[in-house]
């Protein structure tokens, strides 16, 4: 099953979001919330990130969702101080519905490429239509 | 005994924590105002883990780097981790540098900055004090000035970067939410790698 990394500067929002996917995907163990700084303040961290794209990846590939700025450029690191041989992708993709649709795919079986297709058709989907 | 290189980090971690409360107060203007929170975090943990009797300098860049990026939590951490590793990589297995190697070290820096955040001058960022006062310090040693004048120019040119950001709308980072209202006030970025060049010159003019 492919895994979820979700990035927030916000600890807080990690976890919100990956509540609200988990209520769709309830028999995922794959998707991990990365938010936050170590004390608990604001911020990101390539180390934390980097440890929870390794304890997601079952060996099908890690997607990860990330917030603004530092979020990316931190994940970015993160992929790259990678030690073992995983595919991650970061989904260019709004944060929340990203990650639902991630999540909901993932459990279904879907491959990585798929997984990233539908978090990033989120950013395209109409609300309020 | 610390080291020369291991005082010179120290120096600059010393002084980023002076200035902790003015840089986040020129990111209050135009972003979260962190960032001087940031980096003094991030350089609290620096001074706390490097080896002060090491003069492995790629070895302690690299440290600081990797701290940078983990303990800094915003673009900064990324982009100033980035930057140290750079450096790192430039000085591997070196306990003393030339004024060459200065120019090597500028061109590292400022490609791992530019690859990891995707700016170009102009764009309101550190790299507004970074990249000028490259030019202006590899000039002056192309053009066999002394490496105190050298330094010298480095740091005007930063300076002036500084200035120049007043003048510019933030199109990267936080502050480019801000569009227009960004301008008239300095990036906080550009004004950190300032005080980084001012201690790196006035560490290696009194050795
Ligand atoms: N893409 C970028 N390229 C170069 N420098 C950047 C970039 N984005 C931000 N900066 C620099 O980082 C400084 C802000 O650092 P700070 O520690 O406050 O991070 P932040 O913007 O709050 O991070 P975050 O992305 O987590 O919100 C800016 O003043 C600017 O100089
Ligand atoms: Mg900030």
């Amino acid at each position: 099953m492919v895994g979820i990394v979700i990035v927030s500067h916000s600890w807080k929002v990690a976890e919100g979001i990956y509540d609200l996917a988990m209520q769709m995907a309830s028999e995922n163990e794959h998707i991990i919330a990365a938010g936050g700084m170590e004390d608990g303040s604001i911020g990101t961290d390539a180390m934390k990130i980097q440890e929870a794209i390794e304890n997601a990846d079952t060996g099908d590939g890690v997607a990860v969702l990330a917030d603004l700025g530092s979020g990316i450029m931190s994940a970015e690191m993160a992929i790259e101080m990678l030690e073992s041989d995983i595919d991650v992708r970061i989904a260019d993709a709004p944060i929340l519905e990203g990650a639902i649709s991630a999540a909901v795919t993932s459990t279904s079986g879907a491959s990585l490429d798929e997984v990233i297709e539908a978090a990033e058709e989120a950013r395209t989907a109409s609300k309020l239509s | 005994m610390a080291s020369k290189i291991y005082e010179c980090i120290e120096k600059i971690g010393n002084r980023i924590i002076e200035e902790k409360e003015f840089l986040t107060e020129l990111d209050r203007e135009i972003g979260d105002a962190d960032h001087g929170i940031n980096m003094a975090r991030g350089f609290s943990e620096v001074l706390a883990i490097l080896p002060k009797d090491s003069d492995n300098i790629g070895e302690l860049l690299k440290k600081t780097g990797m701290t940078l990026l983990s303990k800094v939590g915003g673009a900064s951490g990324p982009l100033y981790g980035t930057a140290y590793m750079q450096a790192g990589k430039v000085c591997a297995g070196k306990t003393s540098l030339t004024p060459e190697d200065g120019k090597a070290i500028f061109e590292a820096v400022i490609a791992g900055i530019q690859k990891r955040g995707k700016a170009v001058k102009g764009e309101k960022t550190m790299l507004d004090a970074i990249i000028p006062a490259s030019e202006a310090y590899s000039a002056a040693i192309d053009g066999g000035a002394s490496l105190p004048d050298a330094l010298d120019a480095m740091c005007k040119a930063a300076e002036e970067g500084v200035e120049f950001t007043k003048t510019i709308i933030a199109t990267k980072g936080r502050a480019s939410y801000l569009g227009e209202r960004s301008i008239g006030h300095q990036d906080p970025g550009a004004t950190s790698a300032t005080y980084t060049l001012e201690c790196i010159r006035d560490f290696v003019k009194g050795m």
